[in-house]
């Protein structure tokens, strides 16, 4: 039995795809939150002066990373969970009964989610041009994605973490409220995390997202924090330990 | 060689005990079936079955491989329709079979012919490319029979599939399950809580109850066991009514239920008018009704466990219950 079948992981990201253009309104619904985010947060604060922000760029550029990473955040964590709703309508015992080893089905699903998730961060990337937001230049259009795909495959292995522990949906909200929010508000995607508290800003170091939104900053508007390479380096990491743990914990768990 | 070997198979949930010690075998080409209430532990031994769960201890064997050890060369080999719907309901039913197919590694062609075949097979053709959420239940019922045909199982599960459908939907699946039976040699192990269903469709049956296998035989030998026929007599007062007709040589068993008493008799036909004589000659014993039948499987299930299936299915209430609530603590 190969170890990774193409055919699978193929036919995994087609029903992906599939039901991402089939599921208009909810590609709305994620898609107006961050939208609102961007839309209000980038013109409440347009002229303000952000302590720790350089004087150079305005708000709407410090901000269009930040929104770009939380939408991949967002999107992977559902795309990771959504085997939780795979379970609730029985589709996923579909998925274990057949001779398709797990590793594979995990990489379906990641490569599926990292596309609707890449597809939406690019939309939101294209929205904040048409308010005013400058590209510098194809180079650093195409590294964004680069970041925006290991934020993405990072987020989907923790998704598939919890799900794999999780028996319903029930506890969504929980998750929702106690992990994904605070991912976000600690990774510095709405101010810049030198105002925070040095113990907050220790904590704001092992999320994965710090790291993400950082380097999405350097290639879009060429201000961070750590050098862009060393973000990638320490994404693809997490990205690495959260895929495996997400496989692993996905084979242990029990379908039925 | 059988097309499923098991042995001594268990599954507890946390010390509670779902399957207990189930041993079976059947046949090449065979349609057997797992006839008890819900909650008898039929589901929990399918899904060991398919590798779904892992069995506790015990051994069994599909298509010739270990469950627990070839879990691939038994995936390959079988085909399932689970108990509640595992469609993909955003895809159309066609969709959803080449999602199958292709999961099962069928090449391009095969799966163009296949999925052609199985769509003819269970009549949906017409609504091949209707999203899955627009069907009616049948609907849905008869494409996923359709979709665990595609790869040519050696043997197919069946868990429930006339559940909840109604009663000429449920006519019409007896058809296609004993025409896949027949025609394309398919060993099938369906689980059902419906003794015509059991009746009608089975080579053989294993009566389950609380994970245990009561019973197992072919409908007409179980039917046998309670020799002859039935006769359920209404009597008043009951109590009298038992002291008397057990008396009878004729009589072959006698029992009690639910205040009608039944005779297990031989030629009960011949049996009416003696009891006809009983009523006259017997002062203060009045026969309300007489009712003469042969046996049913729901008369076997009763003489093997005591109680009617419906019955238990109330009392395995409770028992479903802590089912659920010791899987939930072991998450």
């Amino acid at each position: 039995m190969k170890v990774i079948n193409l055919t699978a992981i193929y036919v995994l990201w087609l029903r992906e795809m599939k039901r991402f253009i089939r599921a208009k309104s909810r590609v709305i619904g994620t898609l107006a939150m961050p939208l609102f985010f961007l839309a209000f947060l980038g013109l409440g604060f347009t002229n303000m002066n952000i302590p720790g922000m350089s004087k150079d760029i305005d708000y709407i550029h410090f901000l269009v990373p930040g929104i770009i990473g939380m939408t991949m955040l967002f999107t992977s964590m559902f795309a990771g969970i959504s085997v939780l709703w795979d379970r609730e309508f029985g589709f996923l015992k579909e998925i274990m009964v057949t001779p398709v080893n797990r590793v594979s089905i995990v990489l379906g699903r990641i490569v599926g989610g990292a596309t609707t998730a890449l597809i939406q961060g690019i939309l939101i990337l294209g929205i904040s041009c048409l308010m005013g937001f400058r590209i510098v230049g194809i180079s650093s259009f195409l590294l964004s994605i680069v970041f925006m795909f290991f934020i993405a495959v990072t987020f989907i292995g923790l998704g598939l973490i919890f799900a794999s522990k999780m028996k319903d949906i029930h506890g969504f909200s929980l998750i929702m409220n106690f992990v994904i929010f605070p991912l976000f508000f600690l990774s510095g995607a709405l101010f810049p995390l030198e105002n925070l508290p040095i113990w907050i800003r220790y904590i704001s170091y092992i999320d994965p997202l710090t790291y993400g939104v950082d380097g999405l900053r350097g290639v879009l508007i060429g201000v961070f924090s750590l050098p862009i390479i060393s973000n990638l380096i320490i994404l693809i990491g997490f990205s690495l330990v959260m895929v495996l743990l997400g496989a692993y914990f996905f084979e242990k768990s029990e379908v039925v | 060689m059988y097309a499923i070997k098991v042995e001594k198979l268990t599954r507890k949930f946390n010390g509670f005990v779902a399957v207990d010690h189930i041993s079976f075998n059947v046949n090449h080409g065979e349609l057997f079936g797992l006839l008890g209430p819900n909650g008898a532990g039929k589901t929990t031994a399918i899904n060991m079955l398919s590798t779904l769960l892992k069995a506790t201890s015990g051994y069994a064997e599909v298509a010739g491989f270990d469950v627990s050890k070839n879990k691939d060369a038994v995936r390959n080999s079988i085909g399932i329709v689970f108990q509640e719907p595992a469609l993909d309901n955003r895809l159309t039913g066609r969709e959803n079979l080449e999602f199958h197919a292709m999961m099962y590694g069928l090449s391009k062609n095969e799966r163009r012919k296949r999925i052609k075949k199985v769509l003819e097979l269970v009549e949906l053709t017409d609504k091949a490319d209707v999203l899955v959420e627009n069907y009616s239940g049948g609907m849905k019922r008869r494409l996923e029979i359709g979709r665990g045909l595609i790869h040519k199982p050696k043997v197919l599960f069946l868990d429930e599939p006339t559940l909840g459908l109604d009663a000429q939907t449920r006519r019409h699946i007896w058809e296609y399950i004993k025409k896949l039976n027949e025609e394309n040699k398919v060993t099938i192990i369906l689980t059902t809580h419906y003794m015509e269903e059991a009746d009608y469709l089975c080579e053989r049956v294993a009566i389950i109850d609380f994970g245990r296998i009561v019973v197992l035989d072919t409908p007409q030998n179980l039917k046998n066991v309670l020799g002859g026929d039935v006769v359920s007599i209404e009597v008043a007062p009951i109590e009298k009514g038992f002291e008397i007709f057990k008396k009878f040589p004729w009589v072959k068993k006698i029992s009690q239920h639910n205040g009608i008493i039944n005779l297990n008799v031989e030629q009960g036909e011949k049996k009416i008018p003696l009891l006809m004589k009983i009523d006259q000659q017997e002062k203060g014993l009045e026969i309300k009704s007489v009712n003469l039948r042969k046996p049913t499987l729901e008369d076997v299930f009763l003489h093997f466990t005591g109680k009617t299936i419906r019955e238990k299915e109330v009392s395995q209430n409770e028992r479903n219950r802590e089912i659920v609530r010791r899987r939930m603590m072991r998450r």
